[in-house]
């Protein structure tokens, strides 16, 4: 008897969307592939310390050990300074993730406080703000930051700040839509008549149901981060040498590409890797997140 | 239109204007002195203050901003701090060839990746569309200088097929343009697809399908045709993030145009090279968003009755 009563109360339960939301990832096997690879990327960065001595196996010159092929001491080999290549992959990974998520956190920070102040506020605010989003809108993301480079000059947290501004102005425009087209729904209508303080009708009633479309955009917003830092990193204006960035390995490599190609062929794969599995699980999120692919 | 036309074009006047302030103020924090870097380190005093008065340097912000744009109206950017010679020359030598690159880039972004999205909706769930996804995903996430890398290595290096460096020929732009295009022709695949199995779906099509249709004609004419225009304007969108891509493009394969120069001027700290070209490539951004936009009322007749009756 009670076993009836239970078995009738799970399957009433209704489920919940977040979890709705999960159950589509989980089924969706390439967005799960980009998981896995993320989560595994991830894993051996974070704990490279634990297995790899960074002054030795990254940052001392061996002139002895230059260009070695790939080999059971060196899995990818060692660069034009006898460095051991996969140590410096490694490491690598350490800084794009880093630049990605960090550039991520304060960009969607920024452009959630503009965009939503613009959404929800609307009229003269959101004009003005909005026509200056269009300015930076107008400039490739990856100028802007070559300019803020240019003034600030290279190094990390000059990378940080200029990919962080020149990101922000795509999530100030995602939030302000998500949240205009909650913004009108009648339960905020209901919120506001109970008195509800704005700040409260947007941290707690907008933004949770607005949130979908800027993970989104945070998801696929990383993985170019990582490519422009990259970029950058390769024409010589974002980290510099000797810090190991997958960008400025390839640069570093391209003047011995003719005779040691895995110099470049190496560090394009871990940038391909990090950046498809942020592609694989940006397009699962949307398509679990888009109600018209319900099943 | 016409009225249109232009009150796009007066939109902006404003939003050039707002990139070069961006832009001039960016530069405005860039330590050390103007007048020090071209006369050089060991320049004496007095020629340095005169030099800064020459140039407005003591000006306040912005009196220096209204000059300038007073000067680039005109088109009078400058001169380059490197060698001194109107940065308007320098510009206009360079900008064929990045347009050059783009424009091809974007060609083959178009004339490839629209067909194989077609191609890959018609033929939903079969082998063509599953290889098709995949590849498209593979090459939003392949960094287009890596990609550049890897051809060069191949065709050049190897086969010895293709010249690595230089704009001589149209030989040379091929590698180059594929590299640039790689990437937006994968969103334009992933793009077509999409919005072509929507349309695919919708009651007019089957209803031309059950009026016997011949199904290539249903495709091209009645669905391409409403399922492109999303599309197109996503091809406006990513004409700019084009241009982006060209600067590090062209550093790869040693093309002397606008994202070179850039470098260029990033490197020697030459400020009003740094500004025209950034204002440069905003400018002919917003001017292909605009013609994409106009293409757009010829293609959409729901917003060209918008406007040629002149309800607007």
């Amino acid at each position: 008897m009670s076993e009836h009563v239970i078995n009738l109360k799970s399957s009433v339960k209704k489920r919940s969307q977040l979890k709705a939301i999960f159950h589509k990832f989980k089924k969706n096997k390439l967005a799960m592939f980009g998981f896995v690879i993320l989560v595994i990327l991830i894993i051996i960065v974070s704990t490279a310390g634990l297995y790899l001595d960074y002054e030795a196996d990254v940052e001392t010159q061996d002139m002895k050990a230059m260009f070695l092929g790939p080999s059971w001491d060196h899995p990818f080999g060692t660069d034009q300074f006898g460095r051991d290549m996969f140590a410096r992959i490694i490491y690598g990974g350490r800084i794009s993730l880093f630049v990605g998520l960090f550039t991520i956190s304060i960009a969607l920070t920024l452009g959630s406080l503009i965009g939503a102040t613009a959404g929800y506020y609307g009229g003269k605010i959101d004009n003005i703000i909005m026509r200056i989003m269009d300015v930076f809108l107008a400039i490739p993301a990856t100028i802007i930051a070559i300019a803020i480079v240019a003034s600030l000059g290279t190094g990390l947290i000059n990378i940080l700040i200029a990919l962080s501004i020149s990101r922000t102005p795509q999530f100030a425009r995602v939030v302000r839509s998500a949240i205009l087209s909650v913004k009108e729904q009648d339960f905020i209508e209901a919120a506001r008549a109970c008195g509800t303080k704005d700040r409260r009708i947007i941290l707690r009633h907008i933004i949770p149901n607005a949130i979908g479309p800027i993970i989104v955009q945070a998801t696929l917003s990383m993985a170019t981060t990582i490519l422009v830092v990259a970029g950058l990193s390769f024409i010589g204006l974002g980290i510099q040498p000797p810090t190991p960035e997958w960008g400025t390995m390839l640069a570093d490599g391209k003047s011995q590409m003719r005779y040691y190609p895995y110099l470049v062929v190496v560090p394009g794969i871990a940038i391909v890797l990090a950046v498809l599995s942020l592609n694989l699980i940006g397009d699962g999120l949307r398509d679990a997140l888009d109600p018209r692919l319900k099943n | 239109m016409f009225k249109y036309i232009s009150k796009r074009l007066l939109m902006m006047i404003p939003v050039l204007i707002g990139v070069a302030f961006i832009i001039f103020t960016i530069m405005d924090f860039t330590p050390g002195d103007p007048a020090r870097l071209i006369l050089g380190e060991y320049a004496a005093q007095e020629d340095i203050d005169a030099l800064r008065e020459e140039m407005g340097l003591n000006e306040n912000f912005f009196v220096r901003f209204g000059t300038y744009v007073k000067g680039a109206v005109t088109g009078d950017f400058g001169k380059s701090y490197r060698n001194n010679l109107p940065v308007s020359n320098e510009v206009g030598s360079r900008l064929p060839t990045t347009l050059k690159l783009t424009f091809l880039g974007m060609t083959l972004a178009v004339f490839i990746g629209i067909p194989i999205g077609v191609l890959s909706a018609v033929k939903q769930y079969t082998i063509i569309d599953n290889v098709t996804l995949i590849a498209a995903l593979l090459l939003t996430s392949i960094p287009g200088f890596w990609l550049g890398l890897m051809m060069i290595l191949f065709f050049s290096l190897r086969l010895d097929l293709l010249p690595a460096t230089g704009i001589d020929s149209m030989k040379h732009f091929i590698m180059p343009s594929i590299t640039l295009a790689a990437g937006t022709m994968a969103t334009l695949i992933r793009m077509t697809r999409s919005t072509m199995l929507e349309v695919i779906r919708q009651d007019y099509i089957r209803t031309a399908k059950a009026k016997g249709g011949n199904e290539k004609r249903i495709i091209f004419i009645h669905a391409l045709r409403n399922a492109l225009l999303p599309v197109i304007t996503l091809v406006g969108v990513n004409f700019g993030i084009l241009l982006g891509g060209a600067v590090v493009i062209e550093a790869v394969f040693a093309i002397p145009g606008l994202g070179t120069l850039m470098i260029g001027a990033v490197r020697a700290k030459d400020t009003p090279v740094l500004i025209a070209t950034v204002t440069c490539i905003a400018l002919i951004g917003g001017l292909i968003t605009l013609i994409v936009d106009i293409l757009y009322i010829f293609i959409d007749p729901r917003i060209k009755s918008q406007y040629v009756k002149g309800s607007r």
